[in-house]
């Protein structure tokens, strides 16, 4: 009703001459954006509500967590909920633990990758492309069925609560190589030839021509590897029992089993301690590591 | 000179041999052995009536399969998993549309929102499925208070049979649209705004240009899309572990869960062997049928 009023009215004042289709249309066209801007604005409520709720939990203490009715802001931000975390499981420790074990997880698959689609696309060998196709078929063989033979591997190995434990099973670079092969094929040959015939061999040629010409892929490669890292839990829960070796996540899960009653504001304070890392990684890089998110999805 | 030669070329293929062999060989070893050794292991341990850690194993054929198809459990399991994947799935593709549709609008602010949509998936699922809990609470959550607003009763999420796997799955959306709707968001740039400046031209209304024209371009995307989200759906993990545990009796159990609990809790593991290899058949089929079509694609190109 308002907005053929409204479209009608526009159309009487406007004066005659200039009444482009443009003009006239817009009334109807800023109703439109006013719906549009309201779907918007809900869906960055849904979406990051969630998150702030979290993280003005982890401030508030018992009283104002079960008060009724809710109570939006903490009456002081202090601490106590974080001090409470670190007396009841060695955060610190597991900290350093995820960030050890991301760290390298990710700069040894990003390295192992790297390596092998070298190879795979510049060393001249007859079986190379056979290499390429148990690579690839590596992609299509879900985590959970090796969970059970590898656990027992490793279980054999006495390598339960180790970090290569946690660490080696995951190393080998399926996706990495993949996406480094194709790369690599869209590099111009002529460089690498020349790199060749001033005698620079095989590694060097790796490191001084191909990873300089590969860096926005190999950032992508390495930010996917590090998210991927940091929030495994599956394995590392399988592998761990001991709060000396476990990563944040699994320590996560230890503080909700601590007791019957959930704590909301120390397991809030917790869980900012799991997400604010990943969070500040992703809003700093966030272009990088969407492309190498949807990668696979360009290329397929 | 040609003996010296061909002596040359040998030494240069065998030094070709070994320096491909250093730099492919650990990452192919790693596969073999943390990938294609588990893979054949399982298949071979869903023979074997065997508990995990024990040192006594008895081969029993196909004996773990039968119990699977025959176990008045597995209706209610693959049920479960069909709801989770269909609902999960079909929710993130329409709302992941809807999304991108609304992002590729010139609207201010656009490029926070995306940032903000697409945050939660880099998250850790077990972080998301606790603030979630936090926000499901009956009694203090958010949303009994959200609920309660609009004059409704919070549902017993966390102890009442459909809602926990309604709650799962609600979580699951959150964390995943924004990879659909960024997906779909390229997808919607690679259109061609002339296409659409001609429907208009044409006469064609928005929702018809939407339908005749978008959308049929969007197919290949909206494939590639629904083969990922069903995959990623059916191997899910964390949150269930974090918000359910599989249960109220067993109703956020879904055949991933299964493996974990044999295996792990129930500690049967020759049975989960026998239920991971028929997960890994339902996925290589899923798998199968994404390759064909690409296949086609690429021919009638």
């Amino acid at each position: 009703m308002t907005t053929t009023a409204q479209r009608t009215q526009a159309a009487q004042t406007d004066p005659p001459g200039q009444t482009t289709p443009n003009k006239r249309r817009r009334p109807f066209r800023a109703h439109l954006d006013a719906g549009l801007y309201l779907t918007m604005i809900a869906a960055i409520l849904v979406m990051s509500v969630p998150l702030i709720w979290m993280f003005l939990a982890s401030f508030k203490d018992n009283g104002e967590i079960y008060s009724m009715p809710l109570q939006w802001l903490p009456d002081q931000f202090a601490f106590f909920n974080y001090d409470q975390v670190a007396t009841s499981i060695p955060i610190g420790r597991m900290f350093l633990n995820s960030v050890g074990i991301t760290i390298a997880g990710a700069g040894l698959k990003v390295f192992l990758g790297l390596c092998c689609a070298y190879a795979v696309v510049f060393i001249d060998v007859p079986f190379r492309k056979a290499v390429f196709v148990v690579v690839l078929f590596a992609l299509l063989i879900p985590g959970q069925i090796t969970i059970i033979p590898n656990y027992e591997l490793i279980a054999n190995l006495g390598w339960l609560n180790t970090y290569q434990g946690i660490l080696v099973p995951g190393l080998a670079s399926a996706f990495g190589t993949f996406l480094f092969r194709q790369h690599f094929l869209s590099l111009p040959i002529s460089v690498l030839e020349a790199a060749q015939v001033d005698g620079a061999n095989h590694w060097r040629r790796l490191w001084k021509f191909v990873v300089p010409m590969s860096v926005p892929t190999i950032a992508a490669v390495g930010l996917i590897s590090l998210v991927n890292e940091w929030n495994d839990y599956l394995w590392p829960m399988l592998v761990t029992d001991n709060t000396d070796t476990m990563t944040l996540p699994v320590g996560l899960t230890l503080l909700q089993s601590l007791d019957g009653m959930q704590a909301w504001g120390v397991l809030m304070a917790a869980t900012v301690v799991v997400t604010l890392p990943m969070l500040l990684i992703f809003l700093i890089l966030q272009r990088r590591l969407v492309a190498g998110l949807t990668a696979g999805a360009v290329t397929g | 000179m040609p003996k010296d030669r061909r002596a040359l070329i040998n030494r240069r293929r065998l030094r070709n041999l070994g320096i491909f062999a250093l730099l492919a060989g650990p990452n192919v070893v790693l596969l073999l052995v943390f990938v294609y050794r588990p893979l054949l292991l399982s298949f071979y341990y869903s023979l074997l009536q065997w508990n995990m850690g024990s040192s006594v194993a008895r081969f029993v054929g196909l004996q773990n399969y039968i119990r699977w198809f025959t176990d008045p459990d597995t209706p209610q399991i693959m049920g479960t998993t069909a709801i989770f994947a269909v609902a999960t799935v079909g929710g993130a593709l329409v709302l992941g549309l809807a999304m991108a549709l609304l992002l590729n609008r010139k609207l201010w602010g656009r490029g926070v929102a995306r940032t903000v949509v697409f945050a939660p998936y880099v998250l850790s699922g077990i972080a998301v499925g606790m603030l979630w809990l936090y926000i499901f609470d009956p009694r203090y959550g958010l949303l009994s208070t959200l609920l309660g607003a609009i004059g409704l009763d919070s549902p017993q999420w966390y102890t009442t049979s459909p809602w926990a796997l309604i709650m799962i799955i609600i979580v699951y959306l959150w964390k995943h649209i924004g990879y659909v709707a960024l997906i779909y968001l390229a997808g919607l740039q690679g259109i061609p705004q002339d296409l659409r400046d001609a429907a208009s031209l044409d006469g064609a209304t928005k929702v018809r240009t939407f339908g005749s024209i978008v959308l049929p371009l969007l197919g290949p995307v909206t494939f590639f899309l629904l083969i990922t989200t069903i995959l990623s759906s059916l191997q899910s993990f964390d949150l269930i572990k974090a918000m359910t545990d599989g249960g109220p009796l067993g109703s956020t159990t879904t055949l991933m869960y299964q493996i974990y609990i044999e295996g792990f809790q129930t500690g049967r593991a020759g049975y989960a062997s026998a239920s991971a290899t028929i997960l890994f058949i339902i996925l290589l089929v899923i798998t199968a049928v994404q390759l064909k079509y690409m296949e086609k694609k690429v021919h009638y190109a």
